[in-house]
């Protein structure tokens, strides 16, 4: 079985971001880079495919020549092979532009199953695996929490408020994954080392035969108009207990109000 | 060579899942085992699932096919978060892997070395008695003696790390065959005769396992012993020298847990109408703590590329344990200071850090041996 594994560079997600105001994108230059935290839920899943089912596991990544060291840390968990779509045209494309991206980028590869994770945590649009299973014309099975291969059978399930849905399909399919699917490993010693000697190709848009004129800054549907700094943290409320029992009521109706209950 | 030692790419990336690790997993569990006085045997499974247990040793063997630094690195990274789990690692590679590594038999490397590298068991070194530790030729009494084709050991040994685990399998001991010889002989966990006291009481690393061994007429076969009879003086000299660098890169982590504790605590606590950080008697303290870990942080990794270039070692590798571990001390004492009265609750790092130190003082050879080792290098 081949399986790819499309990962994505972001900001630090627990750093503070900021954004260029002349071109509205986060500026990179003031935070760190790493592979997107939710990725390395897609990278467990295929990695347990490979131990368990002998899979084949290759990772994805579009972003410029600098993502390279993102491409190394996903190879590190121990995946098998590298593909980096480099191209300045991609700059600036929201996520139909990515997806298109994608999209091509894996067509050109054989694959009998695509795991995304859910949602990048710079963008959290969560569009992109469903665009790229539409592009390609194959089943997507999204937010899934728990993953089955029985031969090209294929079972999730599928994570929503109020449960889950067990979905299947047959092979090839686009599947994206969510946090509680698993707990993703460190990767060892004797990955980190190996992962610079993995096999990495490069390909552009031209070598993929992607239609320039649908990715890009220019061409994406998506437009940020404007963008403000967070708003100040609003203080909380505070509840006091008089020992009547008063408190323990307001404490439910406020918890009710907010729907945590 | 050049004195400041860069890190490949690989030894980054290395190091930073190292420190990720141990942000995640070992410091939120530190002060609960280190209370317990209890083993965090899931903790050194999983550090074994990493490869941190073979790192140094050879791929044939089931180990990584790594470098000393890269070791060091993860002791550091650990050691800046649990003293406990950093001795752990340091002395099942350094004390219970390596005399099998660097003086076994291909045939003792196949039996006993994948498991340990594996991290799926450890081994201890039997080397300290009652009667001293460094000072081997005259304080060894521990007696082996040749009946046909096995070994009977008498004697004891004491302050034994890794000794007694559930994941225990051996112990390398060191003990007198002849009048001037010293021999090192493996004992198998559980063999006849072989003794494992309770866990001491110890006042620092309560999470690591150090015990007492009794050997009552203990047989083993000859096919034991490690390397030629009588060789075990020259053999636990050059294991005690990496040893060295390999605490120094524990203590150096201390150092640096201590800074990042301080400046964490003095940006939060506030005395005086400020943060206690903007108070020079505070921020001073913690701006000599970040000078003694990047000094000594540097002067260890070049006693390591020393070694891994193939020159003599041993005065840098003195020199790397004397100052690091000395320092560590200062700055744990300070880091305490900086916290004040929370800095003496052991479920502050810093405060279990205070209790830590000072064995890094005294282990794997004394303050006053590794003054001896620089002096006799001087001519002395």
């Amino acid at each position: 079985m081949k399986v790819l594994v499309p990962v994505k560079r972001v900001p630090d997600t627990a750093g503070e971001k900021k954004i260029d105001p002349n071109d509205r994108t986060v500026d990179r230059e003031s935070v760190e880079s790493v592979l997107c935290p939710v990725n390395e839920f897609a990278i467990e899943e295929a990695m347990r495919l490979k131990e368990q089912q002998d899979a084949e596991v290759t990772v994805l990544l579009v972003g410029p020549e600098s993502a390279q060291p993102v491409v190394r840390k996903a190879l590190s968990y121990g995946l098998d092979a590298g593909v980096q779509v480099v191209d300045d045209a991609v700059v600036g494309s929201d996520a139909l532009g990515t997806a298109e991206v994608l999209a091509k980028a894996l067509a050109a590869e054989e694959f009998d199953l695509v795991i995304f994770g859910n949602q990048s945590t710079d963008a959290r649009t969560c569009l992109v695996p469903a665009a790229v299973a539409e592009i390609l014309g194959l089943p997507a099975l999204t937010y899934a929490r728990h993953l089955e291969i029985d031969g090209d059978q294929i079972t999730v399930h599928r994570e929503h408020e109020e449960g889950w849905d067990v979905v299947e399909s047959s092979l090839p399919a686009v599947v994206s994954v969510v946090e509680a699917i698993n707990e993703p490993r460190y990767p060892s010693f004797k990955g980190i080392m190996a992962a610079k000697s993995k096999p990495l190709e490069v390909r552009s848009l031209d070598d993929l035969d992607v239609d320039t004129s649908r990715v890009g800054s220019d061409n994406a549907a998506a437009i940020m108009y404007e963008f403000r700094d967070r708003p100040p943290k609003e203080p909380g409320t505070i509840v006091e207990d008089d020992g009547s029992g008063a408190a323990a009521t307001q404490l439910a109706d406020w918890l009710v109000e907010k729907k945590f209950v | 060579m050049a004195g400041i030692v860069e890190l490949t790419a690989e030894q980054e990336s290395f190091r930073r899942v190292v420190a990720e690790f141990a942000d995640e997993v070992i410091a939120p569990q530190a002060a609960e085992f280190n209370a317990a006085g209890r083993f965090p045997v899931e903790i050194i499974r999983q550090m074994g699932e990493m490869g941190l247990f073979g790192i140094p040793f050879p791929a044939e063997y089931g180990g990584v096919d790594g470098d000393y630094l890269s070791f060091c690195l993860a002791l550091e990274e650990i050691g800046r978060v649990d003293q406990s789990v950093g001795i752990t690692l340091e002395a099942g590679v350094g004390l219970g892997a390596a005399p099998i590594a660097e003086f076994g038999s291909r045939e003792q490397k196949q039996r006993w070395l994948p498991e340990l590298l594996r991290g799926e068991r450890l081994a201890g070194f039997g080397l300290t008695e009652p009667a001293g530790g460094t000072d081997l030729a005259s304080a060894t009494t521990t007696r082996a003696v040749r009946d046909g084709d096995e070994w009977v050991i008498d004697g004891g040994k004491q302050f034994i790390t890794n000794a007694g685990t559930e994941l225990t399998s051996l112990v390398t001991v060191t003990a007198r065959t002849g009048p001037d010889e010293i021999t090192a002989i493996v004992v198998p966990a559980g063999a006849e005769g072989f003794t494992v006291a309770p866990p001491y009481r110890k006042v620092g690393w309560h999470a690591s396992d150090t015990r007492e061994l009794t050997f009552d007429g203990v047989r083993v076969p000859v096919a034991n012993t490690l390397g030629d009879e009588g060789a075990g003086l020259r053999q636990f000299l050059k294991i005690l020298d990496d040893g060295r660098i390999a605490i120094s890169a524990l203590a150096v982590g201390m150092i640096q847990g201590c800074v990042e504790e301080c400046v964490r605590y003095a940006g939060e606590r506030e005395a005086f109408g400020r943060p206690i950080g903007g108070h020079q008697a505070v921020a001073f303290k913690i701006a000599d703590m970040q000078v003694a870990a990047e000094t000594a942080r540097q002067y260890y990794r070049y006693a390591c590329a020393r070694k891994l270039a193939g020159l003599p070692y041993k005065r840098q590798a003195a020199i790397a344990k004397l100052y690091s571990t000395e320092q560590a001390v200062t700055a744990a004492r300070q880091a305490t200071q900086v916290f004040g009265g929370m800095g003496f609750m052991t479920e502050t790092r810093v405060g279990r850090f205070y209790q830590d130190a000072k064995i890094l003082e005294i282990g794997e050879g004394t303050s006053e041996v590794q003054r001896m080792i620089i002096a006799r290098d001087l001519g002395l």
